[in-house]
């Protein structure tokens, strides 16, 4: 994490990117996309020379009774978030703040979403449309302001989580939804196959769940929803009330368990639901289970192949969050199968065809 | 009128003879079964748009997936383009075959392959119907979201391909957001797995890229869809307005108050009277619009919402409001909304369904654009419209045996859609661009941003097999057609986002 400026003023400076990405296309000349540079472990490192879009920023539109903000790639999510919540509304994807810098930009870019994803749906279903500028330095638009739009190819989703490989995101519109008007956090002492079991009998019922982990011997629930059903799922439920901050810390990865010891990497683990534990889950390695398991961070000094292999057996894929230089992966993403590959490639070499944009960022070879 | 596929504006198509590719499909796929007399191609010459039609050179009905992959390869190999079709009642011509084509139906791929309750998904074969999905999953306690009004009749396969919505689309979302795999084979015969079973998969979002990409990537041979548990309960009210503004606006005054629907809808007199006089769901005739709002969940926060949402609707100038008292009568107020289109096709010998959407905000102005360009046609236009998500779906009356009329109704349909799209809005919401809209697709996007969509059908089909001539238009098209949509290339509202 660098240490960048926090409080610049609203602008639109699309027409200096635009101008840069076009003279980056003439000149074959790598870009490194850059908002508050806060998400530089997720991911390869690219070397190249930045293109700064955290000066892009500003709020664009926001009509809360329409539900729908568009903002400027390089607005702090704090920022946006803050302009939510006045109206009593929010990003319901819960993107992982890391940093006071981190950008909504940063956070399409790659895609990632908190503890509510499994209930809420992730960054790419609240994503209604976006200015994109692409190889040639143009700045276009694709989907809009509007909560259904089946017009073309959905441009806009393809871009979440393809980490500014595709093309330069300028701004963003999303489908916002109101803040819950109740929540309660518990813990529930309980161990880890009951817990698990329990999370599939509940996730079979209308409740007002939003969160759901296990770590060291205790289930963590949110509930969140109207009043009286979040009170009465609190009574079934029991437990103790959860200390404040703790979804937080699991999302933006502050949570104790993330430090790591000496010779560990951090996985992150993306398995279908009702996975059983893993054989990797032994005396070397420790796992926080998010997502009612569907989400797994495991701190290992496991080989990569061992964490991948694992996961692939049961349908799911592995990430490592520990960058190269620190001891991680040097291919942090699960390769892509044959034919899939072969079609990434072909989509960069469309929108891409100088690999001017953050190359090698996802995988080596594209 | 863009029915018949134009070499010299749509793109030039390979050369090659019906008998020779008929011999040497039957020769290399045995098992496959082709149609190729014209008295068996006529059932396959339209879809849902029935006022488009055209005979297909062969029609393929594969029962097996090597068939498809194989069928896929050769026509790659011969430069043939394939149309599929699922259960053939999208509304927008996206499966409209080619005269020189052929049409790949799936609809013999019909198996439930598997019910997980407690992973929560379904995988399915792409003929299974929409409806059939939900009945399956009900002894579970579940159901799947998306229910577009052809429920009973439409497939999966066709239902990613046009990423079809329903009336639950704003709290439950349109398909895109229910899929969370499909299966895929290549024009070129290969097959791929996109999405996972897990919450996410390596590499670009290739799953959501195809939802809704009408064909025009590649054949969806497997769909594995999420169930939802099914709401404990479900009330519905019912709320009659003197005055479509004013219904237009208690809309952003509900969700304003932090609620979001079930289902939110809102029809017009003319659309409220054919209904009522079709179904007899008890709806108010002398009313000038009614909005439906359907609230669901924990029984506890239904009614608080309920009254929340009376209070909004009182507030918001309402002269009548209802709530149905039990099930039966939910399915009643419903069943005027639902029967809409027949309703009103009894009105005229035909009708042309629009699929417009547009911010909420600018529904009065649009009503009264509508209005207007109705009374200059003379043509009749009913409004059944997904309020809370702000998809119209304007219902063109018109007599296709009047001399002009269908080209007319066209007409009037193509300025419906440009006043969607001056308004911030899109031409389609739901129906899909098929080949029904494709000339309205220059409206909506400019040259560089078609340019881009025909870049990433290039990294699936290079050679532009799938379903030519539906979806995106060439540059030729929009150099042909597109300006007559953008008059003097002057948008009213330029500063809204024309996307």
């Amino acid at each position: 994490m660098t240490d960048r400026p926090t409080s610049l003023p609203d602008r639109d400076i699309s027409a200096r990117l635009c101008e840069q990405v076009g003279e980056a296309h003439e000149r074959h000349a790598p870009l490194r996309i850059v908002g508050g540079d806060t998400r530089a472990f997720y991911g390869r490192p690219v070397e190249a020379d930045p293109l700064d879009v955290a000066e892009h920023r500003g709020i664009i539109h926001y009509d809360p009774v329409e539900l729908i903000v568009t903002a400027r790639a390089g607005t702090p999510l704090e920022d946006l978030e803050a302009a939510l919540a006045e109206h009593h509304q929010m990003l319901s994807f819960e993107p992982p703040r890391f940093g006071p810098q981190s950008t909504l930009g940063g956070a399409v870019a790659s895609g990632m979403a908190g503890p509510r994803r499994p209930w809420a749906g992730a960054t790419r279903d609240l994503v209604l449309g976006s200015r994109v500028i692409t190889q040639q330095g143009k700045l276009l638009r694709f989907g809009g302001e509007v909560m259904k739009n089946v017009a073309g190819y959905d441009m806009s989703r393809l871009m979440t989580g393809a980490q500014g490989t595709l093309g330069v995101l300028a701004d963003v519109s999303f489908k916002v939804l109101p803040r819950p008007a109740a929540h309660c956090d518990l813990r529930l002492a309980m161990p880890l196959d009951e817990a698990l079991s329990r999370l599939a009998r509940l996730g079979r019922r209308p409740l007002p769940i939003t969160a759901a982990a296990w770590y060291d011997g205790e289930l963590l629930l949110r509930l969140e929803g109207g009043r009286s059903s979040v009170d009465a799922t609190r009574q079934e439920l029991g437990g103790e009330t959860l200390e404040p901050g703790f979804w937080q810390a699991l999302r933006d990865l502050r949570h104790d368990f993330f430090t790591l010891s000496p010779g560990q990497s951090l996985w992150r683990l993306s398995l279908p639901p009702n996975t059983a534990p893993l054989t990797l889950d032994d005396s070397h390695s420790d796992t926080l289970y998010d997502w009612a398991g569907c989400q797994r961070f495991v701190k290992t000094s496991l080989e990569d192949e061992a964490v991948r292999r694992a996961c692939s057996a049961v349908g799911g894929h592995a990430t490592c969050y520990t960058p190269a230089a620190q001891g991680g992966s040097d291919s942090p993403f699960t390769p892509l199968h044959p034919v899939v590959e072969k079609h990434h490639r072909r989509l960069k070499e469309q929108l891409d065809a100088r690999g001017i944009f953050n190359p090698g960022r996802l995988y080596a070879a594209f | 009128m863009n029915i018949q596929y134009d070499e010299a504006i749509d793109g030039a198509l390979a050369p090659f003879a019906k008998a020779d590719v008929l011999s040497d499909l039957q020769h290399r796929i045995p098992t496959l079964r082709l149609l190729h007399r014209e008295e068996d191609l006529r059932p396959f010459e339209c879809d849902g748009l029935a006022a488009y039609r055209v005979l297909p050179m062969l029609v393929a009905m594969p029962d097996n997936l090597a068939d498809v992959e194989t069928l896929l390869a050769r026509c790659h190999a011969l430069g043939v383009p394939v149309v599929t079709r699922g259960a053939g009642t999208g509304l927008s011509g996206g499966a409209l075959p080619l005269e020189r084509g052929v049409l790949l139906v799936m609809s013999r791929f019909q198996e439930i392959i598997d019910i997980d309750p407690d992973a929560r998904t379904a995988r399915l074969q792409p003929g299974v119907r929409n409806l059939a999905i939900s009945e399956a999953a009900a002894p579970y306690g579940l159901y799947y979201a998306p229910d577009p009004s052809s429920q009973i009749a439409c497939s999966i396969g066709g239902n990613v391909a046009e990423n079809a919505g329903g009336v639950h689309c704003l709290k439950y979302g349109l398909t895109v957001h229910n899929v969370v795999r499909v299966e895929v084979i290549t024009i070129e015969g290969e097959r791929m797995s996109l999405g996972a079973e897990a919450l996410d998969a390596p590499g670009f979002d290739l799953l959501a890229l195809f939802n809704g990409s009408e064909g025009m990537l590649g054949v969806i041979t497997e769909i594995t869809v999420r169930l939802l548990p099914l709401p404990e309960v479900a009330k519905v009210l019912m709320a009659s307005f003197d005055d479509v503004e004013k219904a237009g606006e208690a809309v952003g005054d509900i969700i304003a108050a932090g609620i979001i629907p079930g289902g939110l809808e809102m029809m017009d007199r003319l659309a409220i009277q054919a209904a009522e006089d079709f179904v007899h769901a008890g709806y108010p005739l002398d009313a000038s619009a009614i909005l439906l709002c359907e609230l669901d969940g924990v029984l506890a926060d239904v009614d608080d919402d309920c009254a929340t949402v009376r209070g909004v609707l009182e507030k918001a100038g309402a002269t009548e409001i209802r709530q149905a008292r039990d099930d039966a009568e939910r399915a009643v107020f419903w069943s005027g909304r639902k029967n809409a289109f027949p309703a009103v096709g009894r009105l005229s010998p035909d009708y042309y369904c629009m699929d417009g959407t547009i911010p909420r905000r600018e529904l009065p102005r649009v009503l009264n654009g509508i209005a207007e360009i109705s009374r200059e046609s003379g043509l009749r236009v009913a409004n059944v419209f997904h309020a809370g998500d702000g998809n119209m779906h304007p219902l063109i009356l018109f007599d296709a045996n009047r001399e002009g009329e269908l080209e007319l109704a066209e007409d009037v349909g193509g300025r419906i859609l440009e006043l969607c799209v001056n308004a911030g809005g899109s031409i389609t919401g739901e129906h899909g661009v098929g080949r029904e809209k494709i000339n309205q697709m220059c409206s909506q996007f400019d040259a560089d941003e078609i340019t881009v969509f025909h870049a990433l059908k290039a990294a699936f089909d290079p050679k532009t097999l799938l379903n030519p001539g539906k979806n995106i238009p060439t540059l030729a098209r929009c150099a042909e057609f597109g300006a007559m949509h953008v008059h003097h290339n002057q948008l009213p509202h330029p500063e809204l986002p024309r996307f």
